[in-house]
């Protein structure tokens, strides 16, 4: 899998987003099981990245996903500004 | 969506058991106004709610009372360690051992079970953020209460630590309950749910540099 953050809209990046963090849970809980299976843990090493650099685009660009990145960089805390996820407002 | 961070909010190390104190203690995980509780109503009242900023104090301490039930689960697991059958049996926790042996369960000191009825989410901010008020200072007062029964640090310690943020989660709420007076129908907010009946879509109060 390779897909660049930056030629996506943020309806597509969000979905990544979606995509990706499914994608280190589900591998986590097989690794709670597996723990020394190295090929699922190269897997999880990989969607981890991938959401790391989704969720740290998405933040610069839109609006911030996590508390770590809530104070987002325009000098305001982002957290309240934007709608929260039942109002339907996000993609 | 939530994640979990492998580290308690607070420190709990208590080297000495206490199942007495236990039996105390627990209420505060599923007591009448207990951590669980608190994260239930929290996030449960947030959808109703019409403003982001309350949406936000609601969601941040709703998350912070499950590191809270995570912290009372610790001290009433560590109370309860290597215990023998006779220290079962003389510290009274033998009612509580022959249901759970010593595993953590929400129940009320008096051993009632938790009980969502222990808490509302009423649709009306008002009457929910009234509430909250109510209800941080209910577990403030439990910690006082317990923390007269208690002469073990290792055990204060962390209960100090748990009823100062029911402190400050008082006074967040009182900024939220303004936040919505000031700003829903400042003439008119008792005798209505003015989110219900106008239809109020959720916004941000505040746009900064503006207000």
């Amino acid at each position: 899998m390779n897909y660049s953050c930056n030629r996506m809209s943020r309806e597509q990046l969000f979905d990544w987003i979606n995509m990706v963090s499914f994608a280190v849970v589900e591998t986590a809980l097989y690794l709670d099981t597996h723990p020394c299976d190295e090929e699922a843990m190269k897997f999880y090493h990989e969607v981890l990245e991938m959401r790391k650099n989704a969720i740290m685009e998405y933040s610069n660009h839109f609006e911030p996903l996590t508390l770590d990145l809530a104070g987002g960089n325009k000098g305001k805390w982002e957290w309240v500004m934007s709608p929260w996820p039942w109002e339907g407002g996000n993609c | 969506m939530w994640n979990y961070e492998k580290r308690l909010q607070y420190p709990v190390n208590i080297k000495n058991p206490n199942p007495k104190l236990a039996q105390v203690i627990i209420s505060q995980f599923g007591g009448p106004d207990g951590e669980l509780a608190a994260s239930m109503r929290y996030l449960s009242q947030r959808y109703a709610m019409p403003y982001r900023e309350v949406m936000g104090v609601l969601t941040d301490i709703g998350t912070e009372e499950l590191a809270h039930l995570e912290m009372i689960g610790t001290i009433v697991h560590q109370l309860t360690r290597n215990l023998t059958p006779e220290e079962i049996v003389a510290s009274g926790f033998d009612k509580y051992y022959v249901d759970h042996t010593t595993g953590i369960w929400p129940q009320a000191a008096g051993g009632i079970p938790f009980n969502a009825c222990e808490f509302q989410s009423k649709g009306d901010p008002i009457t929910d953020l009234v509430e909250d008020l109510a209800a941080e200072q209910k577990a403030r007062s439990t910690y006082d209460n317990i923390l007269r029964l208690v002469h073990d640090n290792e055990v204060a310690d962390p209960i100090r630590f748990l009823r100062e943020r029911e402190i400050v989660h008082f006074q967040r709420f009182g900024e939220a309950l303004r936040l919505v007076q000031d700003k829903l129908d400042e003439k008119n907010f008792y005798a209505f749910n003015p989110a219900f009946d106008c239809n109020t879509k959720p916004t941000s109060v505040r746009e900064c540099g503006k207000l």
